[in-house]
């Protein structure tokens, strides 16, 4: 129980978001990211559908929302699970970390992790991914995203609080089901949010999200 | 792997691009080489107080300054303008060149031959900005000036028609104190999408006040995603026909504010018409039908023009007419068009109907109004020449002088040009090609080298504009020279950001101060330009200047670089626009000729009876609705059946940042395309498609989606034009489709009046 009240966890308000980017592009320079590496991605989920009337008038029922991911540094992270080498691991505070003298590059956690949190750089042969700016928190600064968002619809703290927040439906499209490894992050939802079997909607950016 | 910790120094600095926010960063600088780029992260980010958070484009500066397009030497053209053959050239010779062919210009053709196209790739610095090739034009006896902006022009000349000014809204935040709020337009989430300014302030609104909005719009913005509770999607061009029907819906079920239009307005009906005008002019009997065109505005005759159900204009209608107060605005998308003037004054016909100017919790129907300080601006003197163009007509004072006249092109100061433009300065513009309508015809107008002889062109970067200058100076970035900022579009704050040099000019960048300096200097009018100051001599005058607005400023200049960045809380409530005049109309009448608003304008028609048109465009003393050219339903439709509007996008501010990779990554340039349109032409998500129409084509993947409407497609305008060998397009950039004709008043520009097809690029 001492790794979970050390925790750290991400909150989003999707009512905020705006799909701006600000988040992964602060990401992007604070980690020197090379192309193609995104620890934070957004995804823009978007459905609905058009009826031409015939006095040249339209019904729609369109709706758009963003969702902002990164690692969700989760309770039953399943990239550790399936590392050959222990590499991937959780730190003392629950962030879910990349030795990088062990990884060997294999790519596994890439191909296990729902989110799509664990990154290859081709360059240095070996996996990546969000740190929670682990040198931020030490000195009591909040993570680049977090202090990025221009509409403050980023936040983070302690998961033992943050668990407990009533307005948090994780399960929401396009989003993985929950029970593949136990998030810890606080979803408020979009007030056009659909939830995880929507059919009527996609993830209409893939281009901008796509794996390295 | 560039170390990004611990570094030497941490400096404030700038975003001033035009989006106008201008957010403060913060510079990690290590070794004398920007490493990181923070934003603001001081204070206790409570409202009035909050962090002015930099979006994406602030954030991704360092892939900006350090891009392998970024011009690090003067540069003499080789090849043909638009090939982007240059060669090298040291400072003294491009100055040399530069004054002799300035010289001889205004010797030859006198000082109307020089103009200083528009350009906002540098808004904001004050000691950096535009005003330094004025202030050295002026001392050297003048230049062609211009009005407009290519941002504003069609609202800016309607509203003037109304109420006498074209600035004249509440605050955004007032509307969390109405029961109601409308935007035609009006995408703040990605025009200004600051974190310390209007998207800041929209999302805090409506989070704390939940106040209802219905955003009108062709495309389901990221401003609907963030606040909207219903998205009306309406016709690209049509928002005034919507507005009549609205007023239809108003005046016959006796939703209007009556004594509001009694006493505040003229034109309204035949009581408030002015004198000599017949029965049959006045607003009332346009929208009932009973004026010359004979036909009432209903609901069902807007319908088919805007695509909205006459039953939810009816509602709408309803909606509006008995919300009190409501916040009814308009951004500036709905002007960019050939009716645009029509179009911002008809919106502002709902809150003038409703009797919601001036009151608390209610608008204009203008844009939301900003706070900040009138903080000053170099002194640039006075230009000898009074002359003024338009500045989207600075392609026909090339092509066409003598046909360039006050009654067809809105020249100001004369009757007609005497003289074409000979010599163009282009600082931090992308106007000269990419910005500017009609590429292609452009393109034409600038190879012939004999029209305009010299263009001098001062940028960071390699832009498609730069490939067309005759000689390319490399510009400072914002990183390598100091200067003050003034806040962009605060609404609870204003700031002032002081700014060091951060690093050392890259390569063998210059200040346009010293550019200027040299160019004054062989002129012989250097210490009148310099005034014996050094440039950090300017920033710390400037600065002075400064307290002169806020004494509260300390008195020390170096310890205000310290500091970095002041903040000002707007006190009260939100500023209502128009209150003095709302509370007594007789002391505080409108700049209007009756100083009342003007929804019948004896000046529009006088002016529509003086000016030559071409045919088609129209001119009316009414906030009309008319059909022009481009629009569905002209002979050109039948070619061309898709309306093209181009919505500003994420990744870049207009075409600042349009070669950064990051942000390209991050925001992708496609057009958007409904899916109904995309089946038609079996165009896939990502299929690469052809857009064309007889102006030029583009190239550009699709992004097929039902967020924008049927028969409208929307490119992301200020991509940077990438030409094949034919001259097509090859990288989505919109105005290789767009048009020279310019609106009927402001002879602003049009571009979002596009028709074209679209096909899929076979693979």
């Amino acid at each position: 129980m001492t790794r979970e009240l050390n925790k750290w966890a991400f909150t989003l308000d999707a009512q905020q978001c705006t799909g701006c980017k600000t988040c992964m592009v602060a990401c992007k320079d604070k980690n020197n990211l090379a192309l193609g590496l995104r620890w934070r991605r957004v995804a823009e989920y978007c459905g609905g559908q058009w009826m031409p009337l015939p006095d040249g008038t339209f019904m729609q029922d369109v709706f758009t929302y963003y969702v902002s991911v990164s690692c969700n540094h989760c309770m039953d992270p399943i990239c550790t699970q399936v590392c050959p080498t222990t590499a991937m691991h959780p730190d003392e505070n629950g962030i879910v970390t990349v030795d990088q003298g062990k990884c060997m590059g294999c790519r596994y956690c890439e191909w296990a992790c729902p989110y799509g949190a664990p990154q290859f750089d081709a360059d240095a042969g070996r996996m990546t991914k969000c740190n929670f700016c682990e040198d931020y928190l030490s000195e009591g600064r909040s993570p680049a995203c977090v202090s990025a968002c221009p509409t403050r619809a980023l936040g983070f703290g302690p998961w033992d609080e943050l668990e407990k927040d009533a307005r948090s439906q994780p399960d929401i499209a396009p989003l993985p089901d929950i029970k593949i490894t136990t998030p810890c992050s606080v979803l408020v939802p979009h007030r056009m949010s659909r939830t995880q079997d929507d059919v009527t909607g996609t993830i209409a950016n893939p281009e901008e999200n796509k794996d390295a | 792997m560039t170390d990004t910790t611990c570094p030497d120094k941490i400096l404030w600095s700038v975003c001033n691009v035009n989006c106008g926010s201008r957010c403060a960063l913060r510079v990690h600088v290590k070794d004398g080489t920007v490493v990181k780029i923070e934003t603001d992260n001081t204070g206790e980010d409570t409202p009035g107080a909050h962090e002015i958070r930099a979006c994406l484009r602030g954030r991704a500066l360092r892939k900006w300054i350090y891009s392998p397009e970024r011009l690090l030497h003067p540069l003499k053209r080789t090849g043909k303008r638009g090939e982007g053959q240059f060669a090298r050239i040291s400072w003294e010779e491009a100055i040399e060149q530069i004054a002799t062919k300035l010289d001889q210009v205004i010797k030859t053709h006198g000082n109307e031959a020089v103009h200083r196209i528009y350009g906002t790739g540098n808004l904001g610095g004050v000691v950096s900005g535009r005003e330094q090739i004025d202030r050295l034009m002026n001392l050297l006896g003048g230049q062609l000036n211009h009005y407009n902006s290519y941002s504003t022009a069609q609202i800016t000349h309607g509203l003037q028609y109304t109420y006498g000014v074209h600035e004249c809204a509440n605050n955004l935040s007032d509307m969390a104190n109405s029961k109601l709020a409308v935007f035609f337009g009006n995408n703040t989430a990605e025009t200004r999408m600051s974190g310390g300014g209007s998207t800041y302030d929209l999302a805090r609104v409506k989070k704390q006040s939940n106040v209802r909005l219905i955003v009108i719009d062709p495309r389901h913005s990221d401003t609907a995603v963030l606040a909207a509770d219903e998205w009306i999607p309406i016709r690209p061009g049509t928002d005034a026909a919507l507005v009549c029907a609205l007023a239809h819906v108003l005046i016959t079920e006796d939703l209007v504010d009556q004594p509001f239009l009694d006493r505040y307005c003229v034109g309204y009906d035949v009581a408030t018409m002015p004198p000599g005008f017949l029965a049959g002019n006045s607003y009332k009997e346009y929208i009932l039908g009973t004026g010359p065109d004979g036909i009432p505005k209903t609901p069902q005759w807007a319908s088919s023009i805007t695509g909205i159900p006459a039953e939810r204009i009816i509602q709408l209608a309803r909606e509006i007419g008995t919300a009190k107060p409501a916040y009814i605005a308009q951004g500036w998308g709905p002007q960019r068009h050939a009716n645009g003037e029509q179009t911002a004054r008809a919106i502002c016909m709902l809150p003038i109907l409703t009797g919601n100017v001036g009151i608390q919790g209610g608008n204009s129907g203008g844009r939301e109004a900003p706070f900040g300080f009138a903080f000053p601006s170099i002194p640039t003197g006075s230009n000898p020449v009074s002359t003024s163009i338009p500045c989207f007509l600075w392609t026909q004072a090339i092509e066409d002088p003598k046909g360039f006249t006050d009654i067809t092109h809105g020249l100001m100061g004369k009757q007609h040009l005497e003289t074409p433009i000979k010599f163009i300065w282009s600082f931090a513009s992308n106007t000269l090609v990419n910005q500017h309508s009609d590429i292609r015809h452009t393109h034409d107008i600038l190879s012939d080298e004999t029209a305009c002889e010299m263009i001098v062109l001062i940028d960071n970067v390699m832009t498609s504009s730069a490939t067309y200058a005759d000689i390319v100076l490399p510009g400072v970035s914002v990183f390598e020279e100091s200067d003050l900022a003034y806040q962009g579009y605060g609404v609870e704050m204003a700031a002032l950001i002081l700014r060091p040099k951060a690093i050392e000019p890259l390569g063998e960048c210059r200040t346009l101060f010293e550019i200027c300096s040299d160019i004054a200097n062989r002129l012989g009018v250097g210490r009148e330009f310099t005034e014996d100051r050094t440039r950090d001599e300017w920033v710390t005058y400037m600065y002075h200047q400064c307290r002169q607005v806020r004494d509260d400023l300390p008195k020390n200049f170096e310890q205000a670089m310290q500091t970095g960045l002041f903040k000002w809380k707007r006190q009260g409530p939100p500023i209502v626009g128009l209150k003095d005049f709302r509370e007594n109309p007789e002391a505080a009448p409108l700049k209007t000729p009756s100083g009342k608003i003007e929804i019948f304008s004896k000046r529009l028609w006088d002016i529509a009876h003086a000016w030559q048109l071409p045919d088609g465009d129209v001119i009316s003393a009414l906030p009309e609705y008319h059909q022009t050219w481009g629009m569905p339903g002209t002979p050109e439709s039948a070619r061309y059946p898709l309306q093209l509007i181009g919505h500003h996008h994420k990744q870049r501010t207009h075409s600042s940042y349009g070669n950064n990779p990051w942000l390209q990554e991050a925001a992708v340039q496609s057009l958007w395309i409904n899916p109904l349109d995309a089946e038609a032409r079996g165009i896939s998500h990502n299929d690469l498609v052809c857009v064309f129409n007889d102006c030029g084509q583009t190239q550009v993947p699709a992004k097929v989606t039902p967020r924008i409407m049927p028969g409208v497609l929307s490119l992301p305008q200020g991509a940077w034009y990438t030409p094949d060998k034919q001259g097509n397009d090859t990288n989505g950039s919109i105005n290789i489709l767009t048009r020279q004709r310019p609106s009927p008043l402001a002879k602003g520009n049009p571009q979002h009046t596009n028709l074209v097809e679209v096909r899929k690029v076979s693979p």
